[in-house]
């Protein structure tokens, strides 16, 4: 297909551009294949490059023959334009309906995209299974790599390599899976170094209403556990939605299969309730009537931060009886794929100070959400001003990186990377020049040809020019353990996100700016002191013998 | 830092109760025992069985209320709240000694007579001369000169020397040149308590002011012609403009009331050219329940995020800050943008006037963004223009209807304003924390009684501290080390947003004393201490530079001199950074993080906030602690919302389960 024939008028001229806390720019808009472009053609005024697949959705206003479209994006944010001329108008709103609507994947910018810097080390080959299975090898001999879902026939949704319990050979893990929604048997998640023990995944046991059980799923689960040491079960949804999945041919693990394991319930809420959630408080933050009242009972009906509460509460409770009770757990929901992922990889975050530098958090997302078959595609198709009938879509991940952040926020020390990184993630996300979040599934990425065709984000991301605005000023290493607190009074509203488009943040911008120049002021002394004193040893060791006589 | 030492308490009114269990209410694995002394002044309370001194004091005038709660199986229970929002709760093992401290902290909270507070004991060890110099430390006059005034068109009025025109103004009031004694007390006598028209702010650029009065008594249609006179004659004395601003910081429908009663709000049609505005914040009575509905809020044990946000929204809290900064805002664009002059009056001029004038101020002029301008304007616009602290503050046992968060209020304005210009002031939120701390806890003089006349009456200069030295003592904890005077969003009016999701739960005044809710790692802190040792490496830098000159000249016999100075200042600036920016969090939250479960011991944090409640802020968190951010862990399952989220049931026939654990979720 062309985009040539999608694209009614490719260009106006005379159009006015308006953004939030920016002077309206006038100028030529052009339609491309893959992006909306503003510009002004003049040297000083700064062009608007939007990506169509950034494009959420449109309005379009009629005064006289002046039109309107309004844009809102991915990203949250809302633009307008101008357009003289009724038709122009209406061609262009149908053309960017259309391209930001393309369903093919391969049709998509990161195919199109050519980087305009070199590619020295390539993000697709960074954080491979086997380099992890290696630091695991190198802590314990307990675990193996499995290749048994090498043509993703047993679980489309995992990678091709799992990590299982070495002493479960592959047929028990054929069995398992025949007994797990999707296929998805339980893998391990996280080796907590410290005591040895373990957090795996899976999706819910297909118990049913006749309480079907699975001796290798049982035995599976039961080769975690030390001798004489109980378990525990983290089922991310609510008894109730627990009993009700039976009926689905679902359900959970009976105390009376597992005694070695204690179950409990948590109330993440499905992820199409979180995106009715999203479309509110968006809706919440874009509020111009200014009341107060309005204001807060809006974001309490949103849930938005109850559904960051829960999550971050159940991710602490697995974290807890990881590090504090000694005991391994298993996380799992319905699918497998979204509250089970939140819940293991914001565990990994408290109790793994690996993870909260810049490359250990990247090989997080790899591993607990790209690989682990988080359906990206399916998940940020549409996002907080979407008006269609939802289908799959939900901001599983920007709840994650929004409970990140608020860990961020309590432990503003112990991250190698700031908010501008988590930003830049929900950005790309969303839409992206980059193939990483494309596609649903290892599976899928691989017969996209995604690691081919397209550059990966952590190629771009991993550039000193580029990693340079997403460091943290304030991080030192911190070995511990860190506890977060889940109280509505310390969870606060995502700013950086949610009104990132409705104030100004030039006050915020200076004072961000001035931490990072008293911090670098620092560092530039301790080095002058350091050389200098080094300057004076010397000296003094070179003036040494004249003293002794 | 004091040390007290218990053996030396005044024996008479001492209390002595063995045994009392002091519970931690974020977490019961903190709860010890230990020893309760009532003093005449404090509440004391000794942990046992430690080689640390774990010890709690609570000052007698803090304790807003005692509650004693039903009789548990452990013991009777006695439930303190603070003015400052601490709430401790003490078992007794013995119905009857729980009693007894019942009755002697009600008594003692609740003092009749001024002489009663602890400001007229606090004695500490500095002479009369220093004390004295203690109240020179601010010096209005020299403030006022420092605005531009007297000029040529305000002068100070010696009509209120002996406060007979208004008892409640204070002694020394600027007015416009051109009235007359007459036209004074003319005005006076039309104002609710006699608080005439009088300057309040004057921008030195565009000689647009402030004023300020209590309402005038208009009833449905008295007019005064000296108070016409008096307004006409401050809008004059602002020559650029040709009109003046009333602005009457009530409802209209609470202002048209006032009518009936003979008072009001000026006529447009009686007065030249004003144009005149209702701005419509609450009275004390409304802001008093209001702030009663957030405290329960902040209150909440592990409440759900829909009770806590209901809950705020209930309480209105937020709503009412904002009125007031949008008020501030109106006055300080007034002054600034339109180069027009204000008159801003409420009822009787002295709570909703003193926090929208100062407001307003702080808006205006970077001045009162600093340490020293704030104290200058709590001093200028609330305690000699006649805020009824006494009566606000509940210092002495009276009138509960009089008591009302107005202050409060005022410091929640400027920590709003904090959050949306981290760069703009010079103090953090721990001065306004500290400052509040003392408005409440009668330790210094300056917040006692409702009026200058009543301070000077009750000769409290001579028998008081004041506190704004002592603060200034301290001023290295109350900087923001993001302050830049010379930026541009600092220079002249601030224009804060007021869209309502600009105003948010002051976390750090209501939960204060709940440090698990507090972040684990303070920004704040961090940057404070990497500007300290920015400090010591630039003296550091400056001694090397020197050595440096001196050795390229001299010979060896300076070096081997000098060599011991070298090796002494080394420890300073090699103590590793890293380290202590990393582990050593707040002295308040390592209490909280550095409890290992079962160890029934406070912590040093926990002493320390102890002591601040005391002494404000002398405490420093010095000490190396060896906080772990590890140990201590929050029981995340007790967060849990209701019953659903209980464990499948098998967990509840566990009994070896440990308490600790996630069965209990």
């Amino acid at each position: 297909m062309e985009f040539a024939e999608l694209i009614k008028t490719p260009r106006v001229d005379g159009v006015v551009l308006h953004r939030p806390f920016m002077p309206t720019v006038e100028g030529t808009l052009c339609l491309t294949g893959h992006h909306l472009i503003l510009s002004s053609r003049q040297d000083n005024t700064e062009e608007l490059w939007l990506l169509h697949a950034n494009i959420d959705s449109i309005e379009k206003r009629f005064v006289g023959s002046l039109g309107t479209i309004i844009v809102k994006c991915k990203d949250l944010r809302v633009i307008q334009l101008d357009i003289p001329g009724m038709e122009e108008c209406l061609n262009i709103a149908s053309s960017i309906e259309a391209l930001s609507t393309l369903d093919s994947v391969s049709l998509m910018y990161p195919f199109f995209y050519r980087p305009l810097f070199e590619v020295i080390e390539d993000g697709w080959q960074l954080f491979v299974p086997e380099e992890a299975f290696k630091d695991l090898e190198s802590m314990t001999d307990e675990w193996r790599l499995s290749e048994v879902n090498k043509d993703f026939s047993v679980c489309p949704s995992y990678p091709s390599l799992l990590t299982v319990p070495k002493d479960i050979d592959d047929e028990s893990l054929c069995k398992a899976a025949s007994f797990r929604h999707g296929g998805r048997f339980p893998v391990l998640s996280y080796y907590h170094k410290k005591n040895g023990m373990v957090m795996m995944r899976a999706a819910q046991p297909l118990t049913g209403t006749n309480g079907r059980r699975c001796k290798e799923d049982e035995k599976l689960i039961n080769a975690t556990l030390c001798a004489g040491k109980r378990g525990y079960i983290i089922d991310t949804r609510t008894i109730a939605v627990a009993q009700q999945a039976k009926a689905r041919g679902g359900g959970f693990e009976q105390e009376a299969n597992y005694p070695q394991w204690r179950r409990i319930h948590k109330a993440i809420e499905r992820s199409n309730v979180l995106q009715e959630g999203l479309i509110k408080l968006v809706e919440a933050c874009n509020d111009q009537s200014h009341s107060m009242d309005r204001w807060l009972s809006k974001l309490e009906a949103s849930n938005w931060q109850s559904n960051v509460k829960e999550i971050l509460t159940t991710a602490c409770l697995a974290a807890q009886c990881i590090d504090r009770e000694g005991a391994s757990v298993l996380v799992h929901g319905t699918e497998g794929t979204d509250s089970t992922l939140q819940v293991t990889s914001l565990a990994q975050i408290i109790l793994d100070p690996a993870c909260r530098t810049i490359r250990g958090f990247e090989a997080l997302i790899e591993r607990e959400w790209l690989q682990a078959g988080h359906p990206f595609q399916q998940r940020c198709a549409q996002s907080a001003y979407s008006n269609g009938k939802p289908r799959s879509e939900a901001p599983v991940f920007l709840l994650f990186l929004d409970c990140v952040w608020q860990i961020l926020r309590q432990f503003p020390c112990s991250f190698q990377f700031n908010e501008n990184f988590l930003i830049m993630l929900f950005e790309h996300a969303y839409a992206s020049q980059f193939g990483t979040f494309l596609g649903n599934s290892v599976a899928e990425r691989l017969k996209l040809l995604l690691s081919q065709k397209t550059v990966s984000l952590w190629s771009w991301v991993n550039r000193p020019q580029e990693l340079e605005r997403f460091l943290n000023p304030l991080y030192e290493p911190n070995n511990l353990v860190i506890w977060p607190s889940v109280a509505p009074q310390s969870l606060l509203l995502w700013e950086g996100v949610f009104l990132r488009w409705n104030r100004s943040t030039k006050c915020l911008d200076e004072a961000y700016q001035e931490m990072v120049h008293i911090i670098e002021y620092n560092k530039e002394l301790q080095n002058k002191v350091n050389s200098l004193r080094r300057q004076l040893a010397q000296l003094e060791t070179e003036d040494g013998p004249l003293q002794t006589p | 830092m004091i040390i007290y030492d218990i053996p030396a308490f005044p024996k008479e009114n001492l209390v002595k109760v063995e045994n009392v269990w002091l519970v931690d209410r974020s977490s019961s694995r903190r709860t010890q025992v230990g020893t309760l002394y009532l003093t005449a002044t404090h509440t004391i309370f000794v942990g046992k069985g430690s080689e640390d001194r774990n010890e709690l004091w609570v000052l007698h005038s803090l304790v807003c209320n005692v509650v004693k709660h039903k009789a548990s199986q452990s013991g009777y229970p006695l439930l303190i709240h603070c003015k400052n929002f601490q709430v401790i709760q003490f078992i007794f093992p013995q119905e009857s000694d729980c009693h007894d401290v019942y009755i002697s902290l009600s008594r003692l909270s609740r003092p009749e007579k001024y002489e009663e507070l602890y400001c007229f004991s606090f004695n500490p060890n500095v002479g009369k001369a220093e004390r004295e110099h203690s109240w020179d430390f601010l010096d209005l006059k020299a403030e006022y000169s420092q605005m531009g005034l007297p000029n040529k068109l305000w002068h100070v009025s010696p009509i209120n020397r002996e406060y007979r025109v208004c008892d409640t103004y204070p002694a020394d009031l600027f007015v416009p040149k051109s009235v007359t004694l007459p036209v004074i007390v003319g005005s006076s006598k039309f104002r609710s308590r006699g608080r005439f028209p009088t300057l309040s702010y004057y921008c030195k650029e565009n000689h647009a002011t402030i004023c300020r009065s209590s309402q005038p008594l208009s009833g449905f249609s008295a007019r005064c012609l000296e108070d016409e006179q008096m307004l006409q004659a401050i809008m004059k004395s602002n020559p650029e403009s040709r009109f003046m601003y009333v602005v009457d910081t009530r409802p209209k429908l609470n202002a048209m009331a006032n009518r009936a009663a003979g008072k009001g709000y000026e006529n447009e049609d009686n007065y030249c050219n004003i144009k005149f505005q209702f701005i419509g914040i609450e009275n004390i009575h409304v802001m008093r329940n209001s702030q009663q509905k957030l405290i329960e809020v902040s209150a909440l044990r592990s409440p759900s995020m829909g009770e806590f946000l209901t809950g705020l929204e209930n309480s209105d809290w937020l709503r009412h800050i904002k009125s007031i900064m949008e008020a501030g805002l109106f006055i300080s664009k007034a002054v600034a943008e339109e180069g027009v002059s204000v008159l801003v009056h409420c009822s009787d001029g002295w709570d909703r006037t003193a926090q929208v004038c100062s407001v307003a101020s702080v808006l205006l002029d970077p001045y009162y963004r600093t340490l020293k301008g704030l104290m200058v304007l709590f001093e200028k616009d609330w305690v000699s223009f006649g805020h009824r602290f006494s009566h606000r503050c509940g210092h002495l046992i009276g009138e509960a209807k009089e008591v009302s968060p107005v202050i409060d209020q005022f410091l929640e304005c400027i920590w709003q304003l904090m959050e949306q210009f981290p760069c703009a002031f010079e103090y953090n939120e721990k001065f306004l924390i500290s400052i509040h701390n003392h408005i409440y806890s009668c330790h210094y003089g300056n917040f006692i009684c409702n009026s200058q006349k009543e301070r000077k009456d009750l000769c409290i200069k001579e028998k008081t501290h004041s506190i704004w030295p002592h603060l200034w003592e301290n001023k290295l904890d109350f900087m923001n080390p993001l302050f830049k005077p010379d930026q541009s969003q600092n220079q002249g009016l601030l224009r804060p947003s007021t869209a309502p999701y600009c105003f948010k739960y002051w976390r750090r005044l209501y939960n204060r004393f709940d440090r698990e809710l507090h972040p684990r790692q303070s920004e704040l802190d961090s940057l404070m201490t990497v500007k300290e040792e920015t400090q010591q490496l630039e003296e550091e830098l400056a001694l090397y530079e020197q050595k440096m000159a001196v050795l390229d000249k001299e010979h060896a016999k300076t070096l081997y001199m000098q060599k011991g100075v070298l090796d002494s200042k080394q420890a300073l600036w090699s103590l590793p950074l890293d380290t202590s920016l990393a582990n050593t969090p707040q002295d308040y939250i390592s209490g909280f993080i550095g409890g290992a479960p079962n160890v029934f011991t406070l912590q040093q944090g926990e002493r320390e906030s102890a002591e601040v409640c005391l002494y404000g802020d002398k405490t420093k968190s010095s000490d190396a602690d060896n906080s772990d951010q590890e140990s201590g862990v929050a029981d995340f399952s007790s967060h849990s919302s209701g019953e659903e989220s209980l464990p499948s049931e098998e967990s509840v026939k566990d009994p070896d389960s440990d308490e600790t654990g996630p069965n209990r979720a």
